[in-house]
């Protein structure tokens, strides 16, 4: 600045580099109480699921294929792995889903048979079908981005809601809602 | 007593693993073998973001679920799949955000239009005073 200028200057322009500042640490200390969410929601949703078929995860349950998923009934699709520590919390709550007469089918990603037989014994198992994603081929293909996600498929195959996260108790009613929504 | 057992039992705590044992994808950490299409793969690769690891590309992160998408673009690549056709692939599935080239949209048309705009203002004020140096 020249010293010819400083004079001339009104008096809102000298405090405009002070309230610029104030304004960026404003929008810092927001951003910092509320952290934006760090979901992916998947652009899957309203798509019929892909073709697809796994081999058996665990001793006593058949694997999954799409076709399996295509019976006319709504289903919730669980996508868990028993490496993942927050899936054991959810077990109560895929339990209860199950004991309503949903039917609830897995894909273990990542898993280990051994691994895997022993979470179910541990947490329960609600799964009428579990399959084995080895290379997490089939969550890449319907957009899921991580473990547990949870997913409302109708009769026909169509995803109709993404569930991101672990099932709290709150979001039974929720998801059984959506359940009987996917059901008309 | 209790609290005493309670950070004992904290400190002789063992952490829990949150990731899997599982070997890597057969292409998560080898290149394909025609070099050309190992440099396409990788080209794609930079540009394709890690979902676990949200900073980060998928040709820089270790986390198994990006080993998995180097894997299938890898494999994909090798098939004769377009890379473009494998970003849209992903577009369709995770949104823009999968991406780090933006396209220009509906919303991220102000990123293309700012510097643009800022030149122009730039201009507008800097030609008083080329024309008065010019005098």
């Amino acid at each position: 600045m020249s010293e010819a200028a400083a004079p001339k200057a009104s008096r809102w322009a000298l405090w405009l580099p002070l309230a610029l500042f104030g304004a960026f640490v404003g929008l810092v200390a927001w951003n910092l109480i509320h952290p934006a969410s760090s979901d992916v929601p998947s652009r899957f949703v309203g798509q019929p699921l892909p073709q697809f078929n796994l081999p058996a995860a665990a001793e006593g349950r058949p694997g999954l294929s799409r076709a399996d998923m295509v019976s006319g009934k709504p289903k919730l699709l669980n996508v868990f792995a028993s490496w993942c520590v927050p899936c054991a919390a959810e077990s109560a709550q895929l339990a209860q889903l199950a004991a309503a007469g949903v039917e609830v089918d897995g894909i273990a990603i990542r898993d280990h048979k051994a691994d895997l037989a022993a979470f179910l014994q541990r947490n329960g198992n609600p799964y009428a079908r579990i399959g084995s994603d080895d290379v997490s081929a089939v969550q890449l293909a319907i957009g899921s981005s991580g473990v547990p996600e949870s997913f409302v498929i109708d009769g026909k195959g169509v995803i109709r809601h993404q569930h991101i996260g672990v099932i709290m108790p709150d979001d039974v009613p929720k998801l059984l809602a959506k359940l009987q929504e996917a059901g008309r | 007593m209790k609290r005493l057992l309670l950070i004992l039992a904290m400190a002789f705590a063992v952490p829990v693993l949150a990731d899997d044992s599982m070997p890597p994808a057969p292409y998560a950490y080898r290149q394909l073998e025609n070099a050309a299409q190992e440099e396409k793969a990788q080209a794609l690769m930079v540009t394709i973001r890690c979902l676990t690891c949200q900073s980060q590309s998928i040709a820089d992160s270790d986390a198994s679920m990006a080993g998995d998408m180097r894997n299938q673009i890898r494999q994909r690549i090798a098939a004769g799949e377009d890379p473009e056709a494998i970003r849209s692939w992903l577009i369709a599935r995770y949104g823009e955000y999968i991406t780090y080239t933006p396209r220009v949209t509906s919303i991220t048309w102000p990123l293309f239009a700012a510097p643009l705009l800022l030149f122009a203002m730039a201009a507008l004020l800097l030609r008083k005073r080329f024309r008065r140096n010019g005098e």
